[in-house]
């Protein structure tokens, strides 16, 4: 019988997962609340009923796909802080689409509406990776700085052109009917996107894990010069990694307008794209580890927010359990490397660079 | 404080890394006013110990005595505080900074930085022992023999009384090596205790007082400076030579050269020229040696070779095709196997070995594009068995040694029959028996017809491979000769930039 | 004439929080750490700043608990990254996370959700206030003054000519050349961070504080993201920083006056409003590759 070494990944996610619970039960202490209970109604409640189940696969779906998004990036080598961004740049596609394609069918509507979302994402992502590829200009500030530029671009049409002409609202126009993601359950808001998320994440396991333009791109995020010295063309695969990612992103948004909303409104995400970096590094960069961790996020959540009524603690407290999760996974992430693989004097590599894509990845 | 006692004195010092024992029970006793030796091969633990008494490095049970006083050393600031300086092999400056700035670095202080004190005590030193450097120029920018003359006013601007160097004569040239030997003969005079790390029998011969042999991280002996260059080589090999050499009959073929260079430029950062006006040509069946003090164009001429850098001018053929500026699947696609310098970057070490030894033909191993895993594995276990590599296909390569990680590379290269082989310090930090496998390997691919270039700063190791030498001087091809006709002191001239003419 | 007097205050009043950041950013990131915790810490700056300045009545005692806020996140982040050695990219993104859903948490705590409270703000002051008609360009508040005559020359002054300046450039520049001249890599790189969590929460602080005497949600709205992008614009150089601080700051202002012109009305404003973001993005693409990050950036110390 093997034991499990609690260097193993899943057994370091638990421990990042508990280590986070005690630290933020000083905040649910402070909110006059019992930490115990608040997990429970975090983490286990949402598990109980059919609806609430649902709604948690719900929330997840954005998350799934903004995770992949960053997971795909980070592996390169390539940090795309943008997703938040992409995603928004998505979403302004879908919902302008989504406006014009009443005349076709779903079969059509839907697709097109897809495809137009994921090429904006990807355009978005566009000009830092050309920028990183090209000139070697830091990608981290450029689409950092971009985030913003999105959500000022979605402002600029709601307050402008896409003003609800009636209502005065800043909201855009209703999208088509034949534009909106059918539900997948009677009586739920589970919709299509679910099942797009699904898919995105199964092919992207399958491209990093079984095709050898997946294995380039590993080798591209451990070792990028020595992935060049291999004859691999780095430059090529950062950019295939970033536009994927910014049109991974950008298919967030189309679910997020045709599924929940409908229409473009200024609210649309709460920092997906931030959380989907919380979902990659918790799901160690892996597409099963984003998958399980996507939808624990998407408990807590759903969990979080139920509990804001039920016990009075604020739902902002999602927040800083993603914030602290962040921290503690790359934390022991990091730990763990150099607890397993000690620099050998004797015949030491460069001096010891630590990377996400190193740490957790093989 | 008894005058008798050593300067410094280390009882018992032990070091693991891992399974590897680096330093097994080291005694060494260094008195004021020697130089005092610690002779090895690579790999014998010499570094290691030193490391330990700078602090650089954790011994695992042992004792150091400076003064005859027991001391705790966690950092090099405690080595320091005990009168202790050490010249490390890559020098440990700060190469934006102007010396001064490096020389106050670290000092005991106030707030405010004043570097005319540091400047005062630059002039005060190179009066005192003759060391010059101006204080005010930017490390960067000066010879590596100079930055070793501020890496050693350092350490005495902090007042040492033991000073260590590691390997200093590595990166000199025959000049600098008289000039750093005055020094450390003026410093001995002043009192000071110097430990001289080294593997080179002449020069241990020629400033020691007393040497200790270090053989396999064991104490092989402390024997007198005047002991003859047999018995220290019987210390610290254990058993006479290498027993690898090249064969004494001449290449296989003369025809026309496999790889041949001419007019080859190249620049580095700053516009600064690497490599000037470059011809050579190599022989199938030939191996040709490239010698020279390092960082004299050697790296970036096998950088240009294997595709990682783009030449401003200048041909490479190879079989007659011109390559010069292709990228590293052209240089592959052309014939040419490339062992660089640094071995680690040129694997990925978070990969396993089984992808390593098929990253540079990915296209070989794949079916309806799925990467074929399985095909991937019996290529491993043929390369792993007909390669004697000590490691499982899933390893990563990082988790191996520097013997097997080489022989990883030269699986992944060989494997593949090239035309051409760049190599470069093919044996550096591997132990005897690695070193002679891969010495063996590429005498045997000579053997069946590849033009080898092969770059190393082990004369030794020149002699003993190669048909002819070129030696590099500043990006230069400065001189060529037969290996039947070499002269180590022409050799020496030629690599410290004199006699281009002769 | 008015037009021009207005602008260069303006310009001065909104570089100042630029000025904070990007001072405390350079001191991170020639320590040899990228804190992308710089969003967060000026966004906790801010919020603890107004909260504790509401409940006291005194915006000094609410600046100093930014401070306190902003030496914590300092510190948070130098656990991360030199004593875990863990990655500075996602370890900087955790702690605005991390920041930003505390302060909103505490922020629902304390306020519930009502209605938007204000307190009074710090009070300008112009020793120029008579010198003709410049002098309403120094109408500035006291943070203002401080920014620019404390702050910038005394980092400057500290980080060149002081003997810990020297420490912190090299334990960034080449932290194994620091640790054998006997530096102590990780307490510097802590100082170093901590110096710049502080300067990072004044200048959140100054937006509750000074500027709006208010706290919203967007208040940073990647103002901190700026400042690593005027770091690196400003070559880690503090003086160079500052003048990017103040031409995003031109710039910022211009587009304000812009607005209210008839010729721009058709424009939404958010158009405008985004162009200080692309003219930095295009001031890093045209400052190309030549750039010289610190030798040690990104990188742990780990000594062997």
């Amino acid at each position: 019988m093997s034991r499990i070494s609690p260097w193993s990944t899943p057994a370091l996610v638990v421990l990042a997962v508990l280590i986070t619970f005690v630290i933020t039960a000083g905040p649910i202490l402070v909110a006059g609340a019992n930490p115990i209970e608040a997990y429970v109604a975090f983490v286990v409640l949402p598990l109980t009923s059919q609806f609430t189940l649902l709604e948690v696969l719900v929330t997840s779906t954005p998350i799934l796909l903004t995770g992949a998004a960053v997971a795909i990036a980070f592996r390169a080598g390539y940090w795309n802080i943008g997703a938040e961004g992409q995603l928004l740049l998505g979403a302004i596609a879908a919902a302008g689409i989504g406006t014009m394609v009443g005349g076709l069918p779903p079969i059509l509507a839907l697709p097109i509406m897809v495809a137009g979302g994921a090429i904006a994402g990807a355009a978005w992502a566009t000009v830092p990776a050309v920028l990183r590829v090209r000139f070697g200009i830091d990608e981290v500030v450029t689409t950092l700085l971009l985030n913003p530029v999105a959500l000022l671009l979605v402002n600029g049409l709601l307050h402008g052109p896409w003003r609800d002409p009636v209502t005065g609202f800043p909201e855009s126009p209703r999208i088509a009917v034949s534009a909106e993601f059918p539900t997948l359950v009677e009586r739920s808001r589970l919709h299509l996107g679910f099942l797009v998320a699904v898919v995105v994440i199964a092919a992207a396991w399958y491209v990093l894990a079984r095709t050898p333009a997946g294995l380039r791109l590993r080798a591209t995020g451990l070792s990028p010069h020595g992935a060049r010295f291999a004859g691999i063309n780095v430059g090529a695969t950062i950019l295939g990694a970033a536009l994927v990612s910014g049109a991974i992103a950008g298919i967030a948004g189309v679910s997020e307008v045709a599924g929940i909303q409908n229409r473009l409104t200024g609210g649309l995400s709460p920092g997906y794209g931030y959380t989907g970096i919380v979902v990659a590094m918790l799901g160690t960069l892996a597409m099963p580890g984003v998958a399980v961790a996507a939808i624990f996020l998407g408990d807590l959540t759903v969990g979080a927010s139920s509990a804001a009524r039920s016990l009075g603690i604020p739902s902002q407290l999602g927040a800083v359990v993603q914030g602290v999760l962040l921290l503690t996974t790359v934390a022991l992430l990091a730990l763990r490397r150099h607890r397993t693989r000690p620099s050998n004097v004797a015949d030491a590599g460069p001096a010891g660079t630590v990377d996400s894509a190193a740490e957790v990845a093989t | 404080m008894s005058d008798s006692a050593p300067a410094l004195e280390l009882r018992g010092i032990t070091k693991r890394f891992g399974d590897l024992v680096a330093n097994d029970g080291i005694d060494l006793d260094v008195r004021g006013g020697e130089v005092h030796a610690l002779l090895g091969e690579n790999g014998a633990g010499k570094t290691t110990v030193m490391r330990i008494v700078y602090g650089l490095t954790h011994a695992d049970a042992g004792e150091i005595l400076v003064g005859g006083r027991p001391i705790t050393v966690r950092s090099p600031r405690d080595a320091i505080r005990a009168g202790l300086g050490m010249v490390t092999q890559h020098f440990a400056l700060v190469r934006p900074m102007s010396v001064a700035e490096n020389l106050a670095l670290g000092r005991p202080r106030g707030l405010a930085l004043d570097l005319a004190e540091a400047g005062r005590r630059a002039a005060h030193a190179s009066q005192r022992f003759g060391i010059r450097v101006d204080p005010s120029r930017r490390v960067a920018d000066l010879s590596v023999g100079e930055q070793q003359r501020v890496e050693i006013l350092k350490a005495l601007s902090r007042d040492c009384r033991v000073l260590i160097l590691d390997e200093p004569t590595a990166v000199l040239i025959p000049g600098e090596v008289e000039t750093l030997f005055a020094t450390l003969r003026a410093l001995v005079a002043d009192g000071l205790a110097v430990v001289f790390i080294s593997h080179k029998l002449a020069e241990v011969r020629a400033i020691s007082d007393r040497v200790t042999v270090l053989r396999r991280g064991k104490l092989a002996g402390t024997v007198p400076g005047s002991t003859d260059e047999r018995e220290l080589a019987r210390l610290m090999v254990g058993r006479p030579t290498f027993g690898v050499a090249r064969p004494s009959d001449g290449p296989a073929e003369l025809a026309s050269p496999v790889l041949a260079i001419s007019g080859l430029h190249a620049r580095g950062p700053g516009g600064l020229a690497v490599l000037t006006d470059v011809a050579l040509e190599v022989a199938a069946g030939e191996i040709v040696g490239i010698a020279g003090v390092s960082g004299n164009g050697q790296t970036e001429l096998v950088e240009v070779l294997a595709g990682m850098r783009r030449p401003t001018s200048g041909s490479v053929r190879v079989d007659g095709e011109d390559v010069a500026g292709g990228d590293p699947q052209r240089m592959m696609r052309a014939g040419i196997g490339r062992i660089p310098e640094d071995r680690h970057a040129s694997l990925i070490g978070d990969l396993s070995v089984a992808y390593n030894l098929v990253l540079e033909r990915l296209v070989d191993f794949q079916r309806a594009g799925r990467i074929d895993e399985a095909s991937i594995r019996r290529h491993a276990d043929e390369l792993i068995e007909r390669f004697d590599i000590r490691a499982r296909p899933d390893d990563p390569v990082a988790s191996l040694s520097g013997g097997n990680i080489q022989k990883v590379l030269l699986a992944r290269v060989l494997s593949r029959d090239p035309r051409v082989i760049v190599v470069a310090q093919p044996t550096r930090g591997l132990d005897v028996g690695a070193t002679e496998y891969v010495r063996s390997q590429l005498l045997e691919r000579r053997a069946a017809g590849a033009a080898i270039l092969l770059v190393s700063e082990d004369l030794d190791e020149l002699l003993a491979l190669a048909d002819r030498l070129v030696v590099f001087y500043e990006g230069r091809a400065v001189g060529a000769m037969p290996r039947a006709d070499v002269d180590l002191e022409r050799l020496s001239m030629l690599m410290a930039g004199r006699g281009a003419a002769a | 004439m008015t037009f021009l007097v207005d602008l260069l205050a303006a310009t001065l009043r909104n570089a100042t929080p630029l000025v904070y950041g990007t001072v405390g950013e350079t001191y991170a990131e020639r320590s040899g750490v990228l804190n992308l915790g710089i969003e967060g810490t000026m966004y906790a700056g801010a919020f603890t700043g107004f909260a504790v300045a509401w409940g006291t009545g005194s915006p000094l005692i609410g600046l100093f608990a930014a401070i306190v806020v902003g030496i914590l996140a300092g510190a948070v982040m130098a656990l991360m990254t030199v004593t875990f050695g863990a990655n500075q990219h996602v370890s900087g993104i955790g702690l605005t996370i991390g920041l930003i859903g505390v302060s909103e948490f505490a922020n629902r705590l304390i306020f519930q959700g009502g209605e938007l409270q204000r307190i009074q703000p710090m009070p300008t002051v112009n020793p120029l206030a008579g010198a003709g008609p410049l002098g309403g360009i120094f109408d500035q508040y006291g943070l203002t003054w401080v920014a620019f005559l404390v702050v910038v020359p005394a980092a400057w002054w500290i980080l060149q000519r002081s003997n810990f300046g020297l420490e912190i450039r090299a334990v960034g520049e080449n932290p194994e050349a620091a640790d054998a001249a006997g530096v102590d890599v990780t307490r510097t790189r802590y100082v170093a961070l901590i110096i710049g969590g502080a300067l990072m929460a004044i200048g959140g602080a100054f937006f509750t504080l000074a500027l709006l005497g208010s706290f919203t949600l967007d208040i940073i709205a990647g103002r901190g993201w700026v400042c690593v992008a005027l770091v690196i614009f400003g070559r880690w150089r503090i003086g160079r920083g500052v003048i990017g601080a103040l031409l995003f700051s031109l710039i910022f202002s211009l587009q304000f006056r812009l607005r209210i012109l008839p010729e721009f009305a058709a424009l939404p404003f958010e158009v405008l409003l985004a162009l200080p973001y692309l003219v930095i993005i295009g001031a890093l693409a045209l400052s190309g590759r030549n750039v010289a990050y610190p030798g040690a950036y990104l990188k742990p110390y780990r000594r062997s």
